[in-house]
């Protein structure tokens, strides 16, 4: 059991490595060019990377299976590492959250290498690409799997590199290069507050096994508890991409599609939201902890679906929705709702790739992301217009597609405790409340707009409309089965049911949203409906400035303290110390002076000194 | 182990018509040394009994100087070995690295001496057991040093040599001081003696003032900021096998003396200075990652990184805890194997370009040379401490340490250094990616192109000898990140006995 979750987890590290060495030797072996156009079966990177997980997809499924046919959780520990103090023990622990998520990163990653394949096809650098794919779904599966915090925080790590490394993919160009070394810099700025709650976890447990620091929670110290919630939270807010630390996620789009699909959308930027619930326990001993989630959840929902409303990229609309609906699954967990949040994200994992994907589909098409060189495209890409629809569909929760489902548990939750009470204050309770009945509207809105301006009303792009490769479209459909079904996983727990209030009210919601925005864009489907918006679409569009005010407040003063400290460097520390050798020289100068080998002068210096002795011993004794 | 190199220098000595004519021959015979040497290492690490890893092992103890009590004392534990194999490696490295591309400036068979006398100083340290013994072979590295600084330098190379021996001198004389004060009121200068007695029979006050004598000394070698100011103008200067080795070991003889000789010998005089020691390494790993990040340089920047992670090395030792000083240890193996790799690149980048400044070598380097690019990227990678790669346990196990730190230390102190520690670490981490983004990514321009447009010869490829040279470091920056079990086992035991009980 263990051993298979292991395997699950060390399969496509090895391909990482595999493919890095041997990838482009491989195909020549095979009989294909190398960095030319191989066909599938003999592209060797293609084969090292698609393989193993597919490998791994199977395992984690009996796994899976195992733990839903005999619940309760199995750990298994390779060693011990002495440090002195707390130990780390490596090892691994599967239950039932464990063994779900696992088998959903592992579905989405052999859909997003099967689709790279056609997607980065003919890319000289596609070898390195396979192989850090695959190493970052082995850090997931680490991350996923993993019965100890510490090695949690590696596998956490490793995946950052991962995305920075495939973020700046087309290194070629700066921008590119610029969102890779924010994503990965605002994400280390989260995890140094991440590293710091563990350790203080651990040591006030005694140990980094997170079944332990489960089980002792309750007892530990309330301020050790509230502090170590609130720095892990700092790391959750970085990695999810939640406010404050959000920013980097709409730039990190700069990377190829695919990428944005399985480290953006589905997998690395869920695992904030993975780990609050794997260490649900400390957060429920530490209510201002919760109390702070469920505040940045709200600011992140509302905030990022605005500016969802705005954007003019179809990936950063995408990208604001995935920060909307982290922010959802966040506020689940705030009010309390742990297997609602687990559930939004599982169904958001599904529909958010197929979203991508689809999308990476029509960016090859129409060679662009801008909405407004869509339109219209309905007619040529029948596959991908009925996937990005139910995708579509499922984001803004339309019945009976997954998100509706997800979604409603979540609301129904924040319901609950906000009327009945719970961990969590109950003002926060409140405010988490209305902020998902005012999300809901709102997704409703921006979801129905990118439908509308991508697929119907007349071409405004003078490129040919047709089914990109197969490779791509038929895993978009693929994809779209889940994003449709999974919701219906749900009816088998009670707490996961929806219920007909709750339901109601968010279907009125949603007919309001998605209405507005038809209506407006019915009145001139060549416009973008975004207009209504009036003096509020730059503010929207630019995300509420807060890059500009990070950039002000944070990047230009230490770049300017860096100077400072070179200059300072140069003519204070380091003068100081050639000015002591300086000042050595010249008292040496000043020293040489009676030495001048007069014997004379040396004479008078020997008299003189015999007056001041005995001057001094006949005046002192 | 010492008797190798030893003779391999002396031989150097012998006319040149005589013995080895020519120059490669004369490398050859430097490789052939120093890979004997690290032979030797690699047996002693296979004769090392890892079940008793605090107790001294293959001894050697001689009479040496009787009438003054000196005694010719070595011998390898848990704390040295790993250093031990380190150096032997890293030299034998240097050497394979020079078979192909010794430093401009000729004279390679003065240049093989002083690396193999450089060698038996480095190496001596490490398993010296007599207080005279160690500061002897702590000052037969000076030389050498200087002499490569000087001779086989890069402009500068007059002043960065002077300044460097001027500097560590200093700090020799305070470590002298500091070493005869405790071991004439203590009686021996033995230091396994010392060691196990804790202190024991040296007042409050002298401990205080041996500490803070040999503190300066040792803190001039780390180097421990403000003290500093001698590196990066040495690594600059310095020819690529003398920064290797520089920052690969010689600056691990500073922490190594601090954990070996200074921490069991005045044990109270560190509890009193531990805070203090803590907030110089602090202010050290800001500083350093701040100089880096505004930085031209990149040999520079590399040197001012290792300001910042010998802070880090430094605090594990402030804090006083068998964690802190395991992951002081841990830190230097890791920093031998990194920095060593990153100086081997930017040497490799200069022998290419002619050039390391950033603005002039430009971008798009993974473009024009995809091999060095991407190992440059690892090696970076691994410095700013991802977890996986060696770097990152010893910074967190530094962090861990500080987080509870010796019973009689301040701990409100040391939580506030442990946060301003990791922020320290994510300006590490930026310097770094900003130093990739303006070397690796972007458009080609700068002297890459314009070099290959004028010589018509594009960048040379990655040699044997430089893939032989990178890639051991490469293997176990992977190895000991990948599985730190390997090396925490070895210094976690003699640790503990180091600092009474635990």
């Amino acid at each position: 059991m263990i051993v298979l979750a292991s395997l699950v987890a060390l399969l496509p590290f090895l391909a990482a490595f595999a493919g890095m060495l041997f990838g482009p030797s491989l195909t020549r072996l095979l009989g294909g060019r190398s960095g030319g156009r191989a066909a599938p079966v003999r592209n060797g990177p293609a084969l090292i990377a698609c393989a193993p997980i597919a490998v791994s997809l199977v395992l984690a499924a009996v796994v899976a299976y195992t733990v839903w046919r005999d619940p309760g959780e199995r750990t298994g520990m390779l060693t011990v590492i002495e440090t002195g103090s707390v130990p780390i023990r490596v090892g691994l622990q599967v239950d039932g959250l464990s063994a779900v998520v696992a088998l959903m990163v592992c579905c989405v990653a052999l859909a997003v290498q099967v689709y790279s394949v056609a997607y980065l096809e003919g890319d000289r650098r596609y070898s390195s690409y396979a192989a850090f794919v695959s190493l970052f779904t082995a850090a997931m599966l680490l991350v996923v799997y993993s019965g100890d915090l510490l090695v949690l925080y590696a596998g956490w790590e490793v995946m950052g590199i991962c995305s920075y490394f495939l973020i700046g993919h087309h290194w070629e160009d700066r921008a590119n290069s610029r969102a890779a070394v924010k994503a990965f810099l605002v994400t280390r700025l989260g995890d140094v507050g991440f590293l710091i709650g563990v350790l203080v976890l651990g040591v006030g447990a005694g140990t980094f096994e997170i079944r332990e620091i489960v089980r002792t929670a309750a007892d530990l110290p309330g301020s050790t508890v509230t502090a170590a919630a609130l720095l892990l939270l700092a790391g959750v807010a970085g990695k999810s991409a939640q406010f404050p630390l959000h920013t980097w996620l709409p730039d990190a789009m700069a990377g190829p599609t695919p990428i944005s699909a399985l480290i953006h959308a589905a997998t690395m930027v869920a695992a904030g939201v993975y780990v609050v619930a794997r260490v649900f326990p400390v957060f429920e001993a530490a209510p201002a902890a919760l109390a702070v989630l469920g505040i940045a959840a709200v600011v992140s929902m509302v905030g990022a679906a605005c500016a969802a409303l705005a954007q003019d990229d179809l990936k950063r609309v995408l990208a604001y929705s995935t920060i909307s609906q982290l922010a959802v699954m966040a506020a689940g967990l705030a009010v309390g709702g742990e297997s609602p949040a687990i559930f939004h994200l599982l169904t958001h994992g599904a529909f958010k790739a197929l979203l991508f994907l689809a999308a990476g589909c029509v960016i090859v098409v129409a060679g662009s992301n801008m909405l407004a060189h869509y339109g219209g495209l309905r007619h040529g890409m029948p596959i991908t217009f009925w996937s990005m629809t139910v995708g579509l569909a499922a984001l803004a929760g339309v019945p009976p597609l997954s998100g509706w489902f997800s979604k409603d548990s979540v609301i129904e939750a924040a319901q609950h405790t906000a009327i009945h009470g719970g961990e969590v204050a109950g003002a926060v309770a409140w405010l988490v409340y209305l902020g998902l009945l005012l999300t809901v509207a709102l997704t409703a809105a921006y979801a129905t707009r990118t439908w509308l301006m991508t697929f119907f009303g007349e071409p405004r792009g003078s490129y040919e409309i047709r089914e990109p490769s197969k490779f791509m479209s038929y895993t978009v459909a693929a994809l779209a089965v889940p994003a449709a079904i999974l919701g219906f996983f749900g009816l088998g727990a009670a707490e996961l049911r929806p219920h007909v209030g709750p339901a109601l009210l968010s279907i009125v919601l949603l007919a309001v949203g998605a209405g507005g925005a038809f209506l407006l864009w019915n009145r001139d489907p060549a416009l973008d409906p975004a207009r209504a918006l009036g003096p509020a679409r730059p503010v929207f569009a630019r995300a509420f400035f807060v890059d500009e005010f990070y950039d002000a407040a944070v990047v230009r003063p230490v770049r300017a303290v860096a100077r400072y400290v070179v200059v300072l460097d140069r003519s204070r520390v380091d003068a100081a110390v050639t000015g002591t050798g300086r000042g050595a020289l010249r008292l040496g100068e000043r020293l040489r002076v009676p030495q001048n080998g007069n014997a004379q002068s040396y004479l008078t210096g020997l008299l003189a000194g015999v007056v001041v002795i005995v001057a001094g011993v006949v005046i002192l004794l | 182990m010492l008797a190798i190199p030893l003779a391999g220098a002396l031989a150097m000595l012998l006319p040149a018509n005589w013995f080895l004519r020519t120059d490669f021959a004369v490398r050859a015979f430097g490789t052939a040394v120093s890979g004997a040497t690290l032979l030797v290492a690699i047996s002693a690490l296979t004769a090392f009994d890892f079940g008793a890893t605090s107790r001294m092992q293959l001894e050697v103890d001689r009479q040496w100087a009787s009438a003054i009590g000196l005694r010719f004392h070595l011998g390898v534990d848990g704390i040295s070995l790993p250093l031990v194999v380190l150096t032997a490696l890293l030299t034998f490295l240097c050497f394979l690295y020079t078979l192909r591309h010794p430093p401009e400036g000729g004279r390679i068979r003065l240049l093989t001496a002083m690396l193999l006398v450089l060698e038996v100083g480095m190496l001596g340290t490490f398993v010296a057991l007599d207080l005279v013994l160690f500061f002897v072979f702590f000052e037969t590295v000076l030389v050498p040093m200087y002499v490569v600084i000087m001779l086989w330098g890069g402009t500068g190379r007059r002043e960065a040599a002077y300044k460097f021996i001027l500097y560590t001198l200093l700090g020799s004389g305070f470590l002298l001081a500091g070493m005869l004060l405790v071991g004439a009121t203590a009686g021996t200068l033995d230091m396994t003696e010392l060691a196990a007695r804790h202190g024991a029979g040296l007042t409050r006050g002298v401990q205080i003032t041996a500490f803070a004598l040999m503190g300066i000394g040792f803190a001039v070698k780390a180097p421990m900021w403000p003290l500093h100011t001698w590196l990066p103008d040495a690594h600059t200067a310095a020819p690529t096998v003398g920064s290797v080795l520089l920052a690969g070991v010689l600056l691990k003889m500073g922490t190594y003396g601090l954990v070996r000789v200074a921490l069991p010998l005045a044990p109270e005089g560190a509890r009193f200075w531990a805070p203090w020691l803590g907030l110089l390494a602090v202010i050290g790993i800001v500083y350093g990652a701040l100089a880096c990040l505004a930085q031209r340089d990149l040999k520079r920047m590399i040197a001012f990184s290792s300001v910042g992670h010998m802070g880090f090395v430094l605090l594990g030792i402030a804090t006083l805890t068998p964690v802190g000083v395991n992951a002081a240890l841990f830190g230097n193996i890791a920093h031998g194997l990194i920095t060593g790799l990153l100086f081997f690149l930017a040497g490799s980048v200069k022998d290419r370009w002619g050039t390391t400044d950033m603005d002039a070598l430009g971008g798009g380097m993974l473009g024009t040379s995809p091999r060095l690019a991407s190992i440059l990227t690892f090696a970076s990678v691994a410095s700013l401490g991802l977890p996986g790669l060696a770097g990152f346990w010893g910074e967190m196990l530094a962090l861990l340490g500080a987080y509870r730190p010796h019973a009689d230390l301040p701990r409100e102190t040391f939580v506030t250094f442990m946060v301003v520690a990791a922020l320290g670490a994510l300006l590490t981490a930026a310097y770094f990616l900003r130093m990739l983004a303006k070397l690796t990514h972007g458009p080609a321009d700068g002297a890459a192109v314009r070099r290959g447009r004028e010589t018509r010869v594009p960048a040379a490829a990655v040699s044997l000898q430089e893939y032989a040279a990178w890639t051991p470091l490469i293997a176990l920056t992977l190895l000991v990140g990948l599985w730190p079990k390997t090396l925490l086992d070895v210094t976690t035991g003699p640790v503990r006995a180091l600092l009474g009980g635990g």
